[in-house]
């Protein structure tokens, strides 16, 4: 069952251009607007785009040049935000995961999984415009500490070190938001593979030959239960990209998300193009990269 | 004769299970503090023509000021036209359980569908369909979602569809594997001995196996319906004619309602959207807690 998991993920790099292309099926505009553009066949078309998606076929509608010079510099606010909110969720995430497994049925547990479930119930982007209107504009008498949105104070240098602090500062309730609601899914996640191991054989094992608790659970429950949680942390990229796009809109950061949200206001149908292509590539690298620690986390499904 | 008291039997043996089902969740507290969430705000759904004229939606009547703060009269306060916010909430409740609903009925049906065909043949069309679910399941939903809904264009149906064609995939891996253990057990292997085809096998005796699984699945669902009804309808992908939880924050977040310090113009929705969220998962978590065959009593 193991061995046939892993050649699922094994199996994905032949999905993507089948994946490609359908993101060319579902814009039938784009294909007619190429068809009177090109004047040549679909299937060769397809053809071509099959070979290499990458290339641009029409430039964006709404700010009239070629998508990749639009994407590109708004790249790294995204993977900046997003890269910083999930290495952040999945420390302390994983940590409460376990310290709630551990405790299970205490009121640490009781209180972490109720705040959890009540976290993952919740939209994100509501979440962060309920921190924008406190913390923000402030209300109920408490000041506004941090700015608004944007990504830094315009006319500042961002290479200086009071522009990363300018920076840092900007993107701190964004980060936050962003952290707490990934965090939620990790945690129970965490709590429910770390309980599945805990009524295993081995840790009675462990126990009987006096290895103190701590122990028990750092060198032998805890990398065991790791296994599920890292799977679903990689498959989970996907929802964190739609947590990106709202965001980055509320926040007004100017990143991929809120270039999203400008090309389906339009709708920019060429550059919401790309943009799929780019989230769904970004999506499949990252099961390949968790298929890759997979096998380096368990021995079992290496060969 | 013989057939009919057979099937009498199974009836008896299945009415006789899903009772026990039902017993065992009443014991659930969490399950049931989650139920009643949901039947207090589906009262409210049904009741909102009763408690708020549907005039109160319509812009030109607003009878409140613009950004009231809660009082007596408004209860959650009024919006940037000065309608009752209440009203909007109440109302907004229709739309969207309605379109969570909907939405996760198709794609339930959907789910169950392809998984119980892809668990139940083998060969090409198993493969196939497999592979399907993977794909489906590693493309991100959001983009994917917003791809569709702009294709499809702004409406309550195109919702519900593209909600409905986007979040199948989890299903369809649950009822597979599902399914995949049904097909080992020997009343299958009667079943194929006594000549019965793929059609009957599939609706006879695996559907009724999986069906547990699939109502739990079933709320989880719901809750991300909701939830992606709500976020579709904030970046402004909703039916711009009807009130929903997602219009109302879209309302909300582009009349600025945040830098004029509207809290009750957000946390109203939001509060809604939450509450019923975890209501379903609440009712999900509990459902699975019972079906789980590693912790069930024997």
């Amino acid at each position: 069952m193991i061995l046939f998991n892993f050649f699922l993920f094994r199996l994905l790099p032949g999905d993507p251009i089948s994946l490609y292309t359908r993101g060319r099926d579902v814009d039938p505009e784009i294909k007619r607007q190429l068809q009177a553009r090109f004047n040549a066949p679909i299937g060769e078309q397809f053809l071509a785009y099959i070979k290499n998606p990458f290339v641009p076929g029409l430039p964006s509608q709404r700010f009239s040049a070629p998508v990749w010079d639009v994407i590109g510099p708004r790249i790294w606010p995204t993977l900046l935000l997003v890269g910083t909110a999930t290495v952040l969720a999945t420390v302390f995430g994983v940590w409460l995961g376990i310290r709630s497994a551990w405790k299970r049925g205490q009121r640490f547990d009781k209180v972490a999984t109720t705040v959890t479930l009540v976290l993952y119930s919740m939209p994100e982007f509501w979440f962060g415009m309920i921190l924008l209107i406190v913390f923000s504009v402030g209300v109920f008498g408490i000041p506004g500490i941090f700015p608004v949105g944007g990504l830094s104070t315009p006319g500042i240098d961002i290479g200086t070190f009071a522009g990363i602090a300018d920076v840092a500062w900007h993107l701190a309730l964004p980060v936050f938001t962003l952290t707490v609601i990934y965090l939620a899914e990790y945690s129970l996640v965490m709590r429910a593979s770390l309980i599945d191991e805990m009524g295993a054989d081995y840790l009675r094992t462990a126990r009987a030959k006096g290895l103190r608790e701590a122990d028990v659970r750092r060198r032998h429950a805890v990398p065991n239960a790791l296994l599920p949680t890292t799977t679903l942390i990689f498959l989970n990229l996907g929802f964190v990209v739609g947590g990106a796009i709202t965001i980055e809109y509320v926040f007004s950061v100017a990143g991929l998300g809120s270039l999203t949200v400008l090309a389906l206001r339009g709708p920019d149908i060429p550059l919401l193009q790309t943009l799929f292509l780019l989230f769904s590539a970004a999506v499949i690298v990252a099961n390949l990269v968790a298929d890759l620690l997979y096998a380096r986390l368990d021995p079992r499904v290496r060969t | 004769m013989t057939s009919v008291s057979t099937r009498s039997i199974v009836w008896a043996r299945r009415r006789r299970s899903w009772k026990q089902l039902g017993d065992q969740f009443r014991r659930s507290r969490t399950g049931m503090l989650g139920l009643a969430i949901f039947v207090v705000f589906a009262a409210l759904a049904l009741a909102a023509p009763v408690l708020f004229d549907s005039s109160q939606l319509d812009v030109t009547k607003a009878t409140g000021g613009v950004y009231e703060s809660p009082t007596a009269r408004y209860w959650l306060g009024t919006d940037d036209a000065g309608r009752n916010v209440l009203a909007l909430v109440v109302w907004g409740a229709r739309i969207s359980l309605l379109v969570g609903l909907c939405a996760t009925v198709l794609s339930m049906c959907i789910g169950t569908t392809v998984g119980i065909a892809s668990g139940h043949f083998r060969g090409l069309i198993g493969g196939v369909l497999d592979r399907l679910i993977d794909w489906f399941l590693v493309i991100p939903f959001l983009p994917l979602a917003i791809v569709l809904a702009t294709v499809l264009g702004k409406s309550l149906l195109n919702i519900i569809i593209v909600i409905g064609v986007t979040s199948w995939p989890a299903t369809a891996r649950l009822i597979r594997a599902q399914t995949l253990s049904v097909e080992g057990r020997p009343y299958l292997e009667r079943a194929k001995a006594l000549g019965s085809g793929d059609l009957h096998q599939m609706t006879r005796h695996v559907l009724p196996n999986v069906m547990p699984l699939v109502l739990a699945n079933t709320t989880l669902a719901v809750s991300i319906s909701i939830l992606s009804e709500t976020t579709l309808s904030f970046l402004g992908l909703g039916d711009p004619t009807a009130v929903s939880w997602g219009t109302i924050l879209d309302d909300a977040f582009s009349t600025g309602a945040i830098s004029a310090g509207a809290w009750w113009y957000l946390a109203a929705p939001g509060v809604c959207v939450v509450l019923v969220v975890l209501a379903f998962n609440l009712v999900g978590r509990a459902l699975e807690d019972i079906l789980d065959p590693r912790e069930a009593p024997q």
